[in-house]
């Protein structure tokens, strides 16, 4: 494997198909990267996890989380995030059969999805503040309210990554560059879907049994 | 074994002060101990030492040798192999040998660590005396609840009597140290710590606040006086009589960041120690606390520190707040 | 109005000592002169297209080294500073608001600034080279994460003039570093410096894991790498492992901080003792991060100036990897004194004593490739030698100090000092100058001199002694670490003041290390082989310095050693390897984007160091306009035609 790059750097262009080739080794080793950036972040992920873990019972007098967590939203956040990250797979086999216009709209479906998601996080968020849990009430709420925001911030910073995406796709169509970014996009998203399912068991459901 | 060790450091280790402490015997505060604690620190550190000393010095001179005789001349006859990068013996030799001198040195440390675990009461036939420790912005504060006085930046305890020390911080942590009788422990708020010591003799032991806790750290000196039990007892009557009483308010005054004298008080208010633990929620800190406060012996003190209710956690914590804002 | 300015200045500027107004002075000369002389020699376009915007990784590789040597001299300054105020008892150059002040700056440039910038230039300059790549995986990503570390640290030393520096030492223990002890804008510079510069060095392991995995020539098996590509590889992969923790560390501290949330306070059920279990999570590895690949470069000179095969290859592999594994599990032997329990404390303890046995095996198969070799006592092999008695020293007491009830009595004290200035210097800033006098050569196309080459490697080796065997009986005669003033009555000043001296020993050595380099610099002696030491391992194999594209044609690396092997096969009258055809090389395009979206993190950090939303936002805003812009960004590479592959093979003297 090694060697595959470098010979595809030093014997290039001779045809397009080598171009082709080349690119999509490129495109190899920045898929391999990007693999190992979801490692790094699943050590940040643990990290807050374990923080988490540690100060959830530091309410220091200040209002429990099972007190205030409504179950309902979250079941519905929880279920529009993973919809979101089917759809997102819709949107990659789409672009496997070559259909742009499938993929751009599983895209724009998945978007959506997410954007719904972060709405519902936000209200949550404002009120549970309205409540009296802010991030400075104490511990546990610093420790929730950073695993959470965590989440959705990657959350969001995925929406604009991926209509950058779609525009781009728009631009250049489908070519071994914007699929390696479609499947890196895909990737990430349900990363961030499974890191959600610990985010849902640990935080809320244990929160609340 | 652990005899023949003991043996073996005994020799070496008056080889090293006869070299190492000439002239200056009595600063090397850590090879001079005063103490059961420090004394068995002591021995661990010379075993340590003779152990790791067995690998190192022939490596050191090996070392010097090889470099020495393989080097460069224009007229070189020693050997050259410049293929030879490979022997499963040699290499099986210098992976086992540090591998059993691990081993030894892993089964003394573990032997030595629950021995010498701080809060584990020392075997002696004295009632050991109980100083409570907080460790302020930036002076110690010592309370003797059984005698019912204070003292800022001074111990002063009987000899030959085992002293327990229960330790907490109202302000960052710091560690507290007595070279002399023995190692030091972290002073933490929200936690009672415990720790030890004893001094085998009389005299004036250097005690310091060995964790950098703020500007003025280097000021948290104190001396820790063993006298005998007569002395002692002289010392709390006259405390008693002439000095004057530390009240809630006086403590937090003391609070306040600065640097003391050395003061004494003749009273000490209820559950002070108590409430400065509590102040902070009293709760589990990470990894430590457990098995420090837990298993060793419950005291009433403990349970309070555990069952403290919520308000008083709103409160104590507002509290707080005030006395940080001095700064 | 003007008073209201005035009294914005004041605060905002560290005012009032005469060091800091003359260190102001000596910063505005030096831009200004900078400045002035780039515009004179009409240079601007030149830096900005030769170096700012550069993804050559040599190039990145040098102005790594550049920016690290300056902040060694920051450092430096730090440490003089301090052996000075405590050359004497109750001295009173330094009061202790500033002594603190300086020693968590000079820890924090030291490890952060100092070290890591220069493992990360050595990695730049060599790693490619040597297994016969054009250039690392991610190229663009390596310039971001130059200019990351470097405004990162620009952030951090600007505390020095503006705002005041971060006081609360070099981990910044809570409650120490929260806002209820700390309210000023240091620690937040601390923060936003190192969160800055570690996102790069984050990025920076990723890129050599993948490199060194995937860019490899062909025949060069993961158990033919030299052994410095082994090195950065485990270093890289602790790296990836470490860094994350880091940057949650921060930022919850910086969220303690800027939201008044109670992670680590003392109040709302903070928990301090969480941090310090955090940042040594972190901590303990970064330390064998960066000796690592100091070990990897001893291995690399020992075989180089023995001329002979490293020793036990294999051992030395698994060492590397277990020193890197086991690195994750010794983290509380940093705190026994916590009171966590004897079984705790023993479990940490006997960790790490384990990580002394791979580190022992190294040093004996160093030992045994110099048996039976031939030595020569060039400079890279003196530091090199001069590594081993002082690690071995070092380590010895790091498995004393692992001893949990033994340490009780050294911690915090004076031994522990000594210890870890020992390993780090004796390890890793040893190493790191060996393998830049190795290097030289190969990156600059001279040598360095080799007699001032040797004044310096004997100052600093008898100043670090003098410095710190003192040290060791300081902290055994009960000298705490961070103290700034000491009085006559304990004692300490006929070691304090060897200290000191031997300080300055050093600092001298630092001066001849100047000195050499500007001389040779002068009287350059140039290097047409390309193979000055007789080496082993490719980079090599080409010309110094290396042409942007490394490797004309890509070497076939069959054995260990491929250029030892390649030249004792032309020796002995074989026929040099077939090259394959010339072909235009592909190369990626310089790019200004790392260095405006860092200089836009510089702005977002300092934004918020001073709570100014309105220069943070912007900054932040900064940030993910260049993100999209690169994404955008499709025409990001060339290539290199043939013809002028052979003009510059010819210019450097190889005929094709």
């Amino acid at each position: 494997m090694a060697n595959s790059v470098n010979r595809a750097i030093a014997e290039p262009a001779r045809h397009d198909e080598h171009h082709h080739e080349e690119h999509h080794d490129l495109e190899g080793l920045r898929m391999m990267g990007f693999w190992i950036f979801l490692i790094t972040d699943c050590i940040l992920f643990g990290t807050l996890f374990a923080t988490y873990v540690v100060l959830s019972g530091s309410y220091a007098g200040g209002p429990a989380g099972a007190e205030l967590f409504e179950m309902p939203g979250i079941i519905a956040e929880t279920f529009i995030l993973l919809t979101s990250s089917f759809t997102s797979g819709l949107a990659v086999l789409s672009m496997n059969r070559g259909d742009r216009k499938g993929l751009i709209g599983w895209l724009i479906v998945t978007v959506l999805l997410g954007a719904a998601f972060i709405t519902l996080e936000v209200t949550e968020f404002m009120t549970l503040v309205h409540e009296g849990a802010s991030i400075s009430t104490s511990a546990f709420w610093s420790a929730f309210y950073t695993l959470v925001g965590t989440h959705g911030l990657h959350v969001s910073i995925g929406l604009v990554w991926m209509i950058a995406i779609m525009i781009q796709l728009g631009r250049h169509g489908i070519n071994s560059v914007t699929r390696r970014k479609v499947n890196i996009v895909s990737l990430y998203w349900h990363f961030l879907d499974v890191v959600w399912i610990f985010v849902f068991t640990i935080v809320y459901m244990m929160g609340v049994m | 074994m652990m005899k023949g060790l003991r043996r073996l450091t005994a020799v070496v280790s008056l080889f090293a002060m006869a070299i190492l402490m000439t002239g200056c015997s009595d600063k090397l505060l850590v090879l001079n101990p005063k103490g059961a604690v420090g004394k068995q620190q002591l021995d661990l550190i010379l075993i340590s030492t003779v152990l790791c000393l067995v690998v190192i010095v022939p490596v050191l001179i090996l070392t010097f040798y090889i470099v020495w005789k393989y080097r460069h001349k224009p007229d070189s006859t020693t050997k050259y192999e410049p293929e030879w990068e490979h022997s499963t013996k040699l290499e099986a030799i210098w992976w086992g040998i540090p591998i059993v001198i691990i081993i030894i040195l892993a089964i003394v440390t573990a032997r030595y660590t629950y021995n010498l675990e701080p809060s584990k009461p020392l075997e002696h036939e004295a009632k050991p005396l109980v100083i409570q420790v907080t460790s302020l912005d930036w002076k110690w504060l010592f309370q003797y609840p059984e005698q019912g006085i204070a003292t800022v930046n001074y111990l002063q305890f009987p000899e030959d009597v085992p002293v327990r020390f229960e330790l907490t911080s109202d302000a960052p942590m710091n560690s507290f140290w007595i070279p002399q009788l023995g190692g030091q422990i972290y002073t933490m708020s929200g936690m009672a710590m415990k720790l030890h010591l004893i001094a085998d003799e009389p005299g004036s032991y250097l005690g310091m606040g060995a964790n950098f806790s703020g500007r003025e750290f280097g000021k948290m000196q104190f001396t820790a006086k063993a006298t005998s039990q007569e002395e002692f007892d002289t010392w709390v009557k006259q405390v008693k009589g002439s000095s004057p009483p530390l009240t809630d308010e006086g403590y937090e005054q003391l609070a306040i960041p600065s640097v003391s004298d050395v003061t004494t008080y003749s009273s000490i208010p209820e559950g002070l120690f108590n409430r400065i633990v509590t102040k902070y929620g009293g709760h589990n800190h990470g990894s430590g606390g457990e098995d420090a406060n837990g298993h060793s012996e419950h005291d009433a003190r403990e349970e309070e520190v555990a069952t403290e209710s919520p308000e008083s956690t709103n409160h104590d914590s507002s509290n707080h707040e005030g006395h940080t804002n001095h700064e | 109005m003007l008073d209201k300015i005035k009294e914005f200045a004041s605060e905002f500027f560290v005012t009032g000592d005469p060091l800091i107004y003359g260190a102001d002075v000596s910063i505005g000369l030096t831009l200004i002169a900078v400045v002035t002389a780039l515009t004179y020699f009409k240079k601007w376009t030149w830096l900005w297209r030769d170096w700012l915007t550069t993804v050559d990784h040599k190039k990145i590789g040098i102005m790594y080294v550049i920016a690290s040597l300056l902040m060694l001299f920051r450092g430096g300054v730090d440490a003089l500073l301090m052996r000075t105020q405590l050359a004497i008892p109750d001295a009173e150059f330094l009061s202790p608001e500033h002594y603190n002040q300086i020693f968590t700056t000079h820890g924090v440039i030291m490890i952060l600034f100092m070290a890591m910038p220069l493992m990360f230039g050595l990695f730049n300059l060599v790693i490619p080279l040597q297994i016969g790549a054009r250039d690392v995986a991610f190229p663009f990503l390596n310039s971001l994460s130059f200019w990351l570390f470097f405004f990162g640290a620009m952030l951090f030393n600007v505390s020095f003039v503006i705002g005041g520096s971060p006081d609360a030492g070099w981990l910044a223990y809570p409650p120490l570093s929260e806002m209820s002890h700390s309210p000023g804008v240091g620690q937040d510079f601390y923060i936003w410096g190192i969160q800055i510069s570690g996102i790069g060095s984050l990025m920076t392991g990723i890129n050599f894991v993948v490199t060194i995995l995937k860019m490899r020539t062909p025949g060069m098996k993961l158990m033919k790498m030299p052994m410095f590509t082994w090195s950065v590889l485990s270093s890289s992969l602790t790296i990836l492992l470490a860094f994350p923790i880091l940057t949650v560390t921060l930022a919850l501290l910086f969220i303690d901080r800027y939201f008044g949330a109670h992670f680590f306070t003392l109040d709302g059920g903070g928990n301090p003792m969480m941090y310090i279990n955090l940042i040594w999570m972190w901590g303990h590895p970064e330390v064998y991060i960066i000796v690592l690949p100091a070990f990897g470069i001893f291995s690399e000179i020992v075989a180089t100036f023995s001329k002979k095969r490293l020793f036990g290859y294999k051992s030395m592999v698994f060492a590397l990897m277990s020193i890197s594994l086991f690195s994750f599990f010794t983290w509380a032997h940093h705190f026994f004194t916590m009171g966590s329990g004897a079984n705790v404390n023993i479990f940490f303890a006997i960790t790490t004593m384990i990580i002394a046995i791979p580190t022992g095996v190294k040093v004996f198969n160093w030992l045994f490739t110099m048996f039976r070799g031939r030595i020569s006592f060039k400079t890279p092999m003196l530091w090199t030698i001069g590594f081993i008695p002082c690690f071995i020293v070092g380590g010895m007491t790091g498995v004393l100090l692992s001893v949990a009830p033994a340490d009780f009595q050294f911690h915090n004290s004076y031994f522990l000092i000594a210890h870890f200035h020992q390993v780090i210097i004796g390890g890793v800033a040893f190493g790191f100058f060996a393998g830049l006098y190795y290097w030289w050569p190969k990156v600059f196309g001279f040598k360095l001199n080799e007699k001032i080459g040797k004044w310096a490697f004997w100052t600093w080796n008898i100043g670090f002694y003098v410095c710190f065997m003192p040290q060791y009986v300081l902290g055994l005669m009960g000298m705490t670490r961070r103290v700034s003033s000491y009085g006559w009555d304990k004692g300490w000043y006929e070691l304090n003041l060897t200290s000191t001296i031997g300080g300055f020993l050093m600092g001298i050595g630092f001066l001849f290390q100047v000195w050499q380099i500007l001389h040779s610099i002068k009287f350059m002696e140039k290097d047409t082989t390309g193979d000055p030491w007789g080496g082993r391992t490719l980079e090599w194999s080409i010309p110094s310095p290396a042409p942007v594209y490394n490797f004309a044609t890509l070497p076939q690396a069959d054995e260990k050693d491929p250029w030892w092997e390649e030249k004792r096969r032309l020796a002995e009258g074989g026929a040099p390897k077939p090259q394959s055809k010339l072909e235009p090389i592909h190369m990626p395009k310089n790019s200004g984007v790392p260095f405006i979206m860092s200089a836009f993190w510089f702005v977002a950090g300092f934004g918020l160091v001073f709570d100014w939303l309105w220069m943070a936002i912007p900054g932040l805003i900064g940030v993910g306009a260049c993100m999209l812009y690169h994404s955008f960004n499709y025409n990001t590479d060339y290539y290199i035609p043939v013809d002028e592959i052979k003009r510059t093979e010819a210019a450097a003297r190889r005929v094709i």
